[in-house]
């Protein structure tokens, strides 16, 4: 807004734009190989139970089988946090777990090959929900985790990781307090992010120890470190980044089926791809966290919070790779939008026999949030507060701060967000329609209206390192060494404006090099909303280090000092005497300037989304319907508006808004089996029923790199679900307490069926 | 899941049998059986074009006729390619997205360019099909209104949410020459 840029906060067509429309555009499965194998998985159709014999001779006969691998074939390769699941295993923790694996010249002798495999298994008891897997003498998933209770912290976030919030004395909180609230919610119906692509990658093996790895990855540097730390640091991984097709966090994870790739290729010494399909995707890959707080909090009249209490459980399914990380960022998330001098908040991470939770936008915040802001509302409700004002008052402002995820408190040197909300609540025309608790904003016949609010902010828009070079062309052009695989956020585009931007050069004499680790230095990669500060940052640094060093060159041609000069489209020249100049050509096509840019971590920021909602229940049928919804945010600056919308918009999907009206992943918790893994069953927002939406973005500048922008993409799913729970509760002049707000719940809550359904089993009514 | 391969019989009944596909406007004529770059009776149209013709612009996601991303025209109707055996296209005229280009000029087809510049998709996976979706309303129906765009783009898939920026594209050249 302020500043008057050349092209950031320019709506220009991205990059990739023509190959997406046309078709050309490269996901994994579009790329092509010689020689190459497909492998495929044999899964377990037992939650828990231990492989006591494989035979593999008849699939081994079968014409075009190549290997079968088994957990008696391959060395104790392990992943997850802490390193303790095998990737083939002889015990099987979940339902689609991987019992062996098949490379065939075709996916259908693969596939065939896999009926082929006689496994004789010994079916063990499982548990599958918090309540079984802490019960006393239950099942234990693994042996080293006793009572199910997963270890806390993870090696990347240090010694000192963030397991839990405690600070000044919650006794004395709660004696200040004049309403106290408790309760317990859940928000316990595991929702699948659900890229439309699903996971994949092709593996070539190299002899002795290396392989390259091409994949779906939304990281892919980042699993040339996994990997890594999997083969017990023996083999030297390449990771080639893709076109990505949707990712929203679970894309970070890909480890496991990138290892089936690895080995299968190590096995026949050929490019191998295993492409999982979306019945596994859904019933075998990554969901969110399963996450159920029991909580008290303290609050005085006027909203001021003075202490909150509370233990988290988190069902991480059978393992955890980010987990210990999603409550260290969760955890930390709550404190932002929970200022409170009074904190003792414990968290447990429990294993259960299905499949595992892992990354996903929102990164723990979104699940804890959904689980805690009902007690807040509680709170809020007996004092008879506006849940608006109360959101807004305590989420953090300059002089607050918090704990991040490696254990240190941040004072926290961001904006005043209070302006972004205020404008938001404007548009909804909040302070209108609002009645107060459990009050409907409209009644139409059988027809109720209610509206509701929730707030979120992550102090990853500064996580993780990023590295980044950029090489100046003699010619006036440019190239960036960056490993990021466009995953759908646009930026990959955006980079290049960044660039040309310091440069001062046209976007088309930019390249940039394909992720691909062997050329690029070290990328943490686009997750969370680290892409605009963080990654932005090194590529920003990397130009301005380029640029210094193409000044210093002027300099000596020109006879003067570098300070004195400035560039634009190729050409060096004096500072108000355009006239004095020198061409980048000068340079010489025989001499590289390669400027090296670099981001260290900065936990002193965030970002912040308030989402408003207004829904419409019908009385009769149960059903709920999402009218309206207003996001209200700041970014600093728009780098792409174009882009920003759309990820603002994508507060409904990727197991966002949905996953309070509609979304669930369905399990039987009786045989660990998820009966909705098919895009049928499993619901999703369709073009038919989009709700009216607004995005109010304000730019106030923020103390981070040169364009004073930050990242906001990750949380826009995160805010939506406690506001719908909220508005439906209105609407229907009842607590709702469960996820997705069903018309069976909202049936029960009215009275008008009976309560047969059961409790905190999300979905299996 | 996959159809399973019954060998003996594809191979036996169909040995000396092709068929003809015309897709973007180029004629192929595929055997019928397991030799190589020929059509088995269990291969869908999606696997075809894909695999056999190289045609990689389609796209698969749920393989099951749910998600709409494997749509292509066939016989000027929008069809999802995963549900359709190729054998049951012998004759057909189809169009992927790869033939939406003007032939002559190379030129990206007007919906195209609309969906470029309306930034009318996210990651892109779902894109081919929502233009052929769109592309097969708009030749049936040149000038729908919002409500019918949204009703014939209802069974595609997008997780982005790029639902808006998609309805602007398609509305932009429905608006055309009203």
């Amino acid at each position: 807004m302020g500043a008057n840029y050349r092209y950031i906060g320019k709506a220009i067509k991205r990059r990739d734009a023509e190959g997406i429309v046309t078709g050309d555009a490269q996901y994994l499965d579009d790329l092509q190989f010689q020689n190459l194998l497909h492998g495929k998985v044999k899964r377990s159709p037992h939650a828990h139970a231990l492989i006591k014999k494989v035979d593999k001779s008849k699939a081994l006969t079968l014409p075009g089988v190549k290997t079968v691998l088994t957990w008696e074939d391959i060395p104790d390769y392990r992943g997850g946090t802490p390193r303790n699941v095998r990737i083939l295993d002889k015990k099987v923790r979940c339902v689609g777990d991987v019992v062996a694996l098949v490379a065939a010249t075709t996916e259908d002798i693969a596939e065939e090959a896999i009926d082929l495999i006689d496994v004789e298994y010994e079916v063990l008891p499982a548990v599958f929900d918090i309540d079984s897997a802490l019960a006393p003498g239950a099942p234990l998933v693994y042996d080293e985790f006793p009572g199910n209770i997963v270890p806390g912290g993870t090696i990347i976030y240090g010694p000192n990781c963030l397991k839990g919030v405690v600070r000044g004395d919650v006794d004395k909180g709660f004696a200040e307090a004049d309403v106290i609230s408790e309760g317990t919610f859940g928000y316990e119906n595991i929702p699948n992010a659900l890229p439309p692509e699903s996971v994949g990658a092709v593996a070539v093996w190299e002899e002795p120890d290396k392989v390259t790895i091409w994949g779906t990855s939304q990281a892919p540097y980042m699993d040339k470190v996994t990997l890594f730390h999997v083969f017990n640091r023996q083999v030297e991984v390449r990771s080639i980044g893709c076109q990505v097709g949707g990712g929203f966090g679970t894309k970070f994870t890909c480890w496991q089926v990138e290892s089936y790739a690895i080995l299968l290729s190590r096995a026949t010494r050929r490019p191998v791809k295993v492409m999982i399909t979306k019945e596994e995707h859904m019933a075998t890959f990554v969901l969110r966290v399963s996450s159920r707080i029991h909580a008290r909090v303290g609050m005085k009249k006027d909203g001021t919070l003075t202490a909150i209490q509370g233990t988290w459980y988190v069902d991480t399914g059978y393992y955890s790779f980010t987990t210990q990380a999603q409550v260290a960022i969760g955890s930390g998330e709550l404190m932002i939008m929970a200022q409170c001098p009074n904190w003792d908040l414990k968290n447990i991470i429990v294993a259960t026999n299905r499949n595992a939770s892992g990354a996903t936008r929102g990164f723990g915040g979104q699940e804890l949030k959904s689980s805690f802001i009902p007690i807040l509302c509680l709170a809020m409700e007996k004092a008879g507060l506006d849940p608006f004002e109360i959101l807004k008052k305590n989420f953090v402002k300059p002089g607050g701060g918090y704990y991040w995820r490696d254990g240190q408190w941040y004072n926290f040197r961001g904006i005043d967000y209070s302006k972004a909300m205020d404008k938001g609540a404007e548009t909804f025309g909040w302070k209108k329609k609002w009645r107060g608790w459990l009050k409907p904003t409209a009644v139409n016949g059988t027809k109720r209206r209610g509206i509701g609010v929730g707030v979120h902010g992550n102090a990853d828009i500064g996580e993780d390192v990023s590295e980044a070079y950029v090489q100046l062309g003699y010619n006036g052009t440019a190239t960036i060494f960056l490993c990021v695989a466009e995953h759908g956020t646009g930026q990959k585009s955006n980079y290049v404006k960044m660039v040309a931007e310091v440069l001062q050069i046209p976007l088309e004499r930019i390249s940039m090099t394909p992720a691909d680790s062997l050329v690029t230095p070290f990328e943490f990669g686009p997750v969370g909303s680290r892409g605009t500060y963080a990654i932005g940052s090194a590529v920003i640094n990397a130009a301005e280090d380029a640029k210094r060093q193409i000044l210093e060159m002027g300099a000596r041609k020109l006879d003067t000092n570098p300070e004195d000069l400035d560039t634009a489209d190729g050409v060096i020249f004096v500072k108000g005497h355009p006239e004095k100049n020198v061409k980048w050509r000068a340079m010489g096509n025989d001499r590289t300037i390669l400027g090296y840019g670099r981001f260290d971590p900065d936990f002193t920021m965030c970002n912040c989304m308030m989402s408003f909602v207004e829904v419409e229940v019908d009385t009769e049928t149960g059903k709920v319907d999402l009218i309206r919804v207003v996001n209200a945010t700041d970014v600093g600056q728009i780098i792409d508006p174009p882009g920003l919308e759309g990820q603002l918009n994508g507060c409904f999907g990727a197991a966002g808004i949905d996953s309070a009206i509609f979304e669930e992943t369905i399990l039987d918790r009786r045989t660990g089996h998820i009966v909705n893994a098919n895009l049928i069953d499993y619901k999703w927002r369709t073009f038919a029923e989009l709700p009216v939406i607004d995005n109010v973005v304000l730019e106030t500048p923020f103390p981070s790199h040169r364009f004073h922008a930050i990242g906001i993409g990750e949380i826009s799913t995160s805010p939506g679900p406690s506001a719908v729970l909220m508005a439906a509760s209105n609407a229907v002049g009842a607590w709702l307490y469960e996820y997705p707000v069903t018309p069976g719940r909202v049936l029960k809550s009215l009275g008008k069926i009976g309560s047969n359904l059961r409790r905190d089993q999300g979905g299996t009514e | 899941m996959a159809v399973k391969k019954t060998k003996q019989t594809t191979k036996r009944a169909f040995s000396a049998q092709t068929i003809t596909l015309m897709v973007n406007g180029q004629v192929y004529v595929l055997d019928v059986g397991d030799s190589a770059g020929g059509v088995e009776s269990f291969n869908t149209l999606s696997h075809t074009l894909r695999e056999t013709l190289g045609l990689k612009g389609t796209k698969i996601s749920c393989d099951n006729g749910a998600c709409g991303a494997c749509t292509v025209i066939m016989e000027g109707k929008a069809v999802l390619s995963c549900k359709i055996l190729t054998i049951e296209c012998d004759g057909k005229s189809i169009t992927t997205i790869e033939g939406l280009r003007n032939p002559e000029t190379g030129d990206l087809d007007p919906l195209q360019q609309a969906f470029v510049d309306h930034t009318a998709f996210q990651c892109g996976f779902c894109t081919p099909g929502m233009i052929m979706t769109s592309k097969a309303l708009l030749n049936q129906n040149p000038h729908p209104t919002e409500e019918e765009v949204k009703e014939a783009l209802s069974g595609n898939f997008c997780r982005c949410i790029s639902h808006y920026h998609v309805v602007r594209a398609v509305m932009s050249i429905a608006d055309k020459g009203r």
